[in-house]
Order: structure tokens, then sequence, then C-alpha cells
């Protein structure tokens, strides 16, 4: 399975990178900002999208957006934000743009595979 | 309201209340005198030389031109020391997992956990770097409203003799701390320095 993870943090793609790792998922491309993300996404099938909020040019919840009306092939895609972003109001706005689960940052190894395992089913 | 806010009400209920007073005695009075008026405005001129006095002595310069520069910059700096740290974290990391996979059984499996807490630890950069930002940023807003009073006021209010703070002197100019990426010598150029001095 092809991952796509989002951060403009480099720190933050090597601590993912290296837990997705640990977790079996070996396939994993990178990208720092929405809009480099969607670019990818336009151009390879990813089972999995895990991504950051605050980020410029485009936001984490633009890339959602802009995921979720891209058609019938990206509406399921799943899609985790993590983020620091964890106001109630930021978690109802992910909702209803179509997450499928929401991790605040810092987090863990062990919330990782759960939120993975509660949108991908075990692994 | 504070001290300060008091004090700007109090100064410009004053300076009203001249012109009010002048105003009205020539309005009011048919042998006004030259000395009267005169005085009335010589008081004025008293109030809006103590303003001046006051507004040099904020030091808003010095906050404009140093102290939030240097806030930000060092800010910068902590970011940058910090991202670079936690990639050598993880560069280090990195190698012990791959030499730890060559490991088989429950001592592999120990170590690649405690290098997992590791990884987990170090996001506190990618925390510690969104709040720096954040900071950052609320300074430099400060900064620009600063500069823009500072701006209004050198037109509305010319002759501001804005008070410098004094520059540290002897030993405490010492003390400087840190300083920023490439300013400060490097151990190469103190290693050649102390050489020379010590020949």
């Amino acid at each position: 399975m092809n991952v796509l993870i989002v951060d403009d943090y480099n720190t933050m793609l090597r601590i993912i990178k290296n837990l997705l790792k640990q977790l079996g998922f070996n396939n994993v491309d990178e990208a720092t900002d929405g809009s480099a993300a969607y670019e990818k996404v336009k151009s390879k099938q990813y089972g999995l999208i895990i991504s950051d909020w605050n980020m410029e040019p485009m936001t984490g919840l633009d890339l959602l957006k802009q995921i979720r009306a891209s058609g019938e092939s990206f509406k399921d895609t799943p899609f985790i934000m993590v983020t620091a972003e964890s106001k109630t109001e930021n978690v109802i706005a992910a909702k209803q743009a179509g997450v499928n689960n929401y991790i605040v940052k810092p987090f863990n190894a062990e919330t990782l595979k759960t939120k993975i395992s509660s949108v991908l089913g075990e692994f | 309201m504070t001290d300060g806010h008091h004090g700007d009400s109090t100064k410009r209920d004053k300076v009203v209340q001249i012109i009010n007073s002048v105003v009205s005695q020539v309005e009011t009075s048919e042998n006004i005198s030259r000395e009267a008026i005169f005085q009335e405005i010589n008081a004025l001129q008293d109030v809006i030389d103590q303003v001046r006095r006051d507004l040099g002595g904020t030091g808003a310069a010095d906050i404009n031109q140093k102290h939030i520069p240097t806030a930000t910059d060092e800010l910068d700096a902590v970011v940058e020391a910090t991202a670079i740290a936690t990639g050598e974290i993880m560069d280090a990391c990195e190698a012990i997992q791959d030499k730890s996979a060559e490991i088989e059984g429950e001592q592999g499996e120990a170590i690649a956990s405690e290098v997992m807490k590791i990884y987990e630890a170090c996001s506190f950069q990618d925390i510690t770097g969104q709040r720096i930002t954040k900071v950052v940023s609320s300074l430099k807003i400060i900064e620009e409203k600063v500069g823009g009073l500072l701006s209004i006021l050198g037109e509305k209010i010319p002759g501001i003799d804005y008070v410098r703070e004094e520059e540290a002197t002897g030993d405490e100019a010492l003390l400087n701390g840190p300083q920023l990426p490439n300013q400060g010598v490097t151990q190469d150029d103190i290693d050649a320095l102390l050489d020379d001095l010590f020949d």
C-alpha cells in the first residue's frame, strides 16, 4: 500500500515515516504542504494519507476538501489529520470535510497504530 | 486604567482646558491683555514639552530597532538549532534501528521499542517550532504597531528626543550570550587566536 505523509516540518515527516516503517508500511511518499501533496495524489494511488493541518500555501484541511471534491475515486481515500490544532471546532471542521480520523500532536506510536487500524482495519 | 493612561488623559485634558481658556478669554473679554494670552500659551507649551519628554523616555525607538529584532532573530535561531539537533538524534536512531533488526528475539524487539520512544519524544521539535513561530508573529505585529506609532508621533509632535539605552561598558559589555548562526567566531578561530596570543 502506498502512503502519503504531509507536513511542513521535516522532523515530523521523518518521525511519522519511521513509525510507519515499524508498523510495516514501507512505501511512504512525502510532501511538505497541501498543494505539493495534491500533485502527488493526482498522479499516484494512495491507500492512506496522513496530513498536518497548518501548512502554507495549502493547509491540510484544504487538501482534504480538494481530495474529497476530486471525484469518485478519491471520496473514500482514507485521510488521517495529525495536527497540533486541538480545538473542538477544528475536529468538527475536519469531520465535516470528510476526515477519517484525527490525531493531536504530540502523539505516540500506539495512537498512530490504533487510528490507522480504525481506518484500514487490523494489520 | 494604568498610571500611564491616566497621566496621558490628564495632560490632554489640561491642553484642552488651556486652549478653551484662551479662546474663552478672547471671546468674552474686551480688554484681554497680550500678557494673559502669552501666559496661557506658555502654559500650553510647557505641557507639550512635558509630553515630548515623556514620549522620548518610553524607549520606543530601542524597542522597535533593537529589542524586537533581537528577540525574533534569537527565536528563529532556537528553531533552527533544535531542528538540527533533532535531525542528528534521528540519524542515530535510524542507525540503531538498522542494527537492532540484525538482533533476533526479545533483545532486538526491546531495542526497537526504546528507539520508538525516542522518535515519539523528538516530536517536541515540531510543537516548540510551532509555538515559537506564533511568538515571532506576535512580536512582528508589535514591531509594526510601534513603528506606525513612532511614525505618526514624528509627524504630529515633532521634536521628540528618544532617549536611547546606554550601551554596556566594562565587564558587562562582555556578557552577550550565544551569537547568532554565522556571526560568532568558530573554535578554529579561537584556537588560532589563542596560539597567536600565547606565542
